[in-house]
C-alpha cells in the first residue's frame, strides 16, 4: 500500500545558507538576520552571482554559515574590501555585514565614504547597542545609561558621549539609495525587516548606489536577559532611541514592489 | 621600443599598467604623488579601476578585496601612508593574495621629510605588520631598473601568491632619466582556483586570513614558511661589480647603492682593489654571496641613507669573520660620491677593528648631530 502523501513545503533551509550550525548564542537575532539575507538572494535568484563580506566581530565566522562565496574583512575595512570586489566585479552582488562596533566605531571612516561615493554594495549592518564577541563592552550605540562592561556605572553621556544613529547619519550622504532602519524583535518587524533587505538588494540590482538595512537585534547573552525579555528591551528601550523607518529611498525604488 | 625620458614615479605606473594592472587604488603622498596621477589618468582611458581612497588605510582594503578576485592590483604612498598600511598588509599576508606595494621612501620617523631616504628597511624587509611573514622586497636604483622590477613584481607577486614590495626612495622616484617601457601584456582573462568571484556552477570558495584553531594556524605558518623558503632558494637577486679580486667590500642599495658605485669607480681609478654588492631583493637578502664575499673580503662599507638597517643583515652574513664598517645619511639627506670614497680610501689605509659596533664608530666620526640637540 502506497503510504506516502503529496507534501507542500513551507519551511526549509534557504539555498543560500549552509547547513551548519551557527556560533551564535541562543536567542541572538544574528540568525534571524542571516535567514532574511538568504531567504532574500535565494528569492532574486542571485545565490551564485553573490559575493559576502564578513566583518570582525560576531559574525566573523558569516562566510561559513552562508552558502556563496565570502571574504572576511579586517575590523571595520569590510566597505572598502567590497568597494575593491564590486569595482572588478560590477554586475556581481556585493554586501557586507557589519555590527555596530565594526560599522560605527572603528570603520566610520570606510562606511563614510562607501556612502559618500555611492559605491553600489549593499550593507547589513546589525545594532545591538554592545560588542558581543569581546564579551560586553559598551559600542558607539550603547543607549544613555546602559551598563555594559565598560560602562560599568551606565553610559555617562558627558564622559563617552552619545550614541550614533547611523542610518540617519547615512541617509544625508548624495550617495545612498536606500537607507532604512528595520528591528528584528517581533515577526511583524522580522517581515518588514525581510522586505528592506529585498529592497537594499533589489537597489544595488538597479545601481542607485549605497543600500544599507541598519536592524536593531537583541544580544540576551551581554544584556544578562531572557531571550524573550531582550526582544522587549529592543521595543521598549532601543526603539525609543532609533526610530523605526525609512530614511532615504531613491525615488524610482518607492514604486517597487517586493 | 626607443628609450623615452621618464620620471621614477611615472615609469614605474606606466610598468605596471603594461604588465595587465585591473585596479589600482591609493592615496596621495609626496614624493610618490606622480605614480597615482599617471594611474588617474591613464587607468579610465584603459577601461581600468583607478580610485582614490580616503586614506591608505581605505586603500590598501581595496586593494585586499580586488586581489579576493584574482586581478592584478596595486597601491602605491610613501613611508608614513605605508604605515597605515601595515594593518591591511599583513592580513593580504595571512590570506595569501598576491598583491604589488610601492613604497617612495621620504625621510622619517613621524612626518618626517618628502626627501629621499632609506629608513623604512627594518618596517618593509622584516615584514612591518604584525604576526609571521615576509613580503619579497625589490629596491631599484634608476628608472630602467623601476620599471624592469615594476613587471618582475607582479610575476612574483602571482607565482607565490605572496606581496612584493618594491622599495624605490625621493630620488628614484623623481628622477628623470632615459629608460625603456615594456611591452603591453594582455590583461588576465583566466582566474586561480581559489579567486572568489562568486559561486556559479561550484561549490562555495572563502578567503579569510582567521585560522581561530592554533593547530590549523601553525599548519598555515608552516605553509608560508616553507613557500618562503622556496622564494628564498629561487627569487634572489643582486649585483657585483669589480669583486672579483675586491678587498674591500661596499654593500648599498637603491640610491645609495648607485652612488657607491660612482665612489667604487672613483677608487678602483685610484688603484683601489674595491668593489660593490647590491642586492636588488632585499628580502630575501644576499647572506649566501656576502658571507661567501667575507671569507676573502678584508674589510666591509654598507653604505644607507638610514642609521644602519641593512648593516644587521650584512653583519648577520659576515658573522664576525671580517670587520664591518658603516656609512649613512639620514633625515632626508644623501650621501656625496666624495663622502663615500673618502671611506672606502680611510677603509683601504686603516687597520678596522672586528670588536665594537660600526654605529657608533660612524656616529663618533661624521657627528652630524652635534649642533642640533634640541
Amino acid at each position: 500500500m502506497e503510504l506516502t502523501a503529496p507534501t507542500h513545503v513551507v519551511y526549509q533551509r534557504p539555498e543560500s545558507l549552509a547547513d551548519v550550525p551557527t556560533s551564535y548564542c541562543p536567542g541572538c537575532t544574528h540568525g534571524v538576520a542571516h535567514r532574511l539575507v538568504a531567504e532574500v538572494l535565494d528569492e532574486m535568484g542571485v545565490r551564485q552571482n553573490t559575493i559576502g563580506v564578513a566583518p570582525v566581530g560576531c559574525s566573523v565566522f558569516a562566510y561559513n554559515f552562508f552558502d556563496f562565496d565570502f571574504v572576511e574583512a579586517a575590523h571595520g575595512r569590510a566597505p572598502a574590501m567590497a568597494t575593491g570586489i564590486k569595482r572588478l566585479l560590477p554586475d556581481r552582488i556585493v554586501f557586507t555585514y557589519q555590527g555596530d562596533g565594526d560599522l560605527a566605531s572603528i570603520g566610520m571612516g570606510e562606511i563614510m565614504h562607501a556612502a559618500g561615493r555611492g559605491e553600489n554594495i549593499t550593507v547589513i549592518f546589525i545594532n545591538n547597542a554592545i560588542y558581543g564577541m569581546t564579551g560586553g563592552q559598551m559600542a558607539p550605540t550603547t543607549l544613555p545609561g546602559q551598563k555594559t562592561t565598560s560602562s560599568p556605572y551606565g553610559r555617562d553621556v558627558e564622559q563617552a558621549g552619545f550614541p550614533l544613529r547611523m542610518a540617519e547619519l547615512l541617509a544625508n550622504m548624495d550617495g545612498s539609495g536606500y537607507v532604512v532602519r528595520r528591528s528584528l524583535h517581533d515577526p511583524k518587524n522580522i517581515r518588514l525587516a525581510k522586505k528592506a533587505i529585498r529592497t537594499a538588494f533589489e537597489a544595488q540590482v538597479r545601481g542607485l548606489g549605497f543600500s544599507l538595512v541598519e536592524l536593531l537585534s537583541s544580544c540576551p547573552t551581554n544584556w544578562g536577559l531572557t531571550p524573550k525579555d531582550a526582544l522587549t528591551w529592543i521595543e521598549e528601550k532601543m526603539v525609543p532611541v532609533y526610530p523605526l523607518g525609512d530614511y532615504k529611498v531613491a525615488p524610482s525604488l518607492a514604486s517597487l514592489k517586493v | 621600443m626607443a628609450k623615452e625620458l621618464l620620471k621614477g614615479n611615472v615609469a614605474m605606473a606606466e610598468a605596471a599598467i603594461r604588465s595587465g594592472l585591473q585596479a589600482y587604488f591609493g592615496y596621495p603622498i609626496t614624493p610618490q604623488t606622480e605614480l597615482l596621477e599617471w594611474m588617474a589618468e591613464r587607468m579610465p582611458l584603459l577601461g581600468r579601476t583607478f580610485l582614490q581612497a580616503e586614506s591608505e588605510v581605505a586603500a590598501i582594503n581595496m586593494v585586499y578585496g580586488a586581489a579576493c578576485t584574482g586581478a592584478r592590483v596595486m597601491s602605491s604612498s610613501s613611508s608614513p601612508g605605508v604605515s597605515l598600511m601595515m594593518e591591511g598588509i599583513s592580513y593580504i599576508a595571512g590570506t595569501e593574495l598576491p598583491v604589488v606595494l610601492v613604497d617612495v621612501v621620504r625621510g622619517g620617523p613621524g612626518l618626517g621629510n618628502i626627501a629621499p631616504s632609506q629608513g623604512d628597511y627594518y618596517q618593509i624587509t622584516k615584514g612591518g605588520g604584525h604576526g609571521d611573514y615576509f613580503p619579497i622586497v625589490l629596491a631599484p636604483s634608476n628608472v630602467q631598473e623601476s620599471i624592469d622590477l615594476m613587471v618582475l613584481a607582479f610575476d612574483l607577486a602571482e607565482k607565490y601568491r605572496s606581496i612584493v614590495v618594491v622599495m624605490s626612495d625621493g630620488n628614484v622616484g623623481q628622477i628623470m632619466e632615459p629608460a625603456e617601457l615594456p611591452p603591453f601584456q594582455p590583461l588576465k582573462t583566466v582566474y586561480p582556483d581559489w579567486a572568489v568571484r562568486g559561486a556559479e556552477n561550484r561549490a562555495k570558495r572563502t578567503l579569510s586570513s582567521i585560522y581561530i584553531k592554533p593547530d590549523e594556524e601553525e599548519v598555515t605558518n608552516f605553509r608560508l614558511l616553507e613557500r618562503w623558503h622556496e622564494i628564498e632558494a629561487n627569487e634572489l637577486r643582486y649585483k657585483e661589480y669589480f669583486l672579483d679580486d675586491a678587498e674591500i667590500v661596499v654593500v648599498g642599495f637603491g640610491s645609495s647603492g648607485r652612488v657607491a658605485f660612482s665612489a667604487v669607480r672613483a677608487a678602483r681609478a685610484q688603484g683601489i682593489p674595491v668593489g660593490l654588492l647590491r642586492p636588488i631583493t632585499l628580502r630575501p637578502f644576499p647572506y649566501a654571496p656576502l658571507a661567501e664575499l667575507s671569507k676573502s673580503a678584508k674589510a666591509f662599507l654598507v653604505v644607507e641613507m638610514n642609521a644602519g638597517q641593512m648593516l644587521d643583515d650584512v653583519q648577520l652574513a659576515v658573522a664576525g669573520r671580517t670587520p664591518v664598517e658603516f656609512y649613512g645619511r639620514m633625515g632626508g639627506m644623501v650621501p656625496y660620491q666624495g663622502e663615500i670614497l673618502a671611506e672606502i680610501m680611510r677603509i683601504a689605509s686603516e687597520s678596522i677593528p672586528l670588536e665594537g659596533d660600526p654605529r657608533h664608530r660612524w656616529a663618533q666620526r661624521v657627528n652630524y648631530g652635534r649642533n642640533g640637540h634640541k
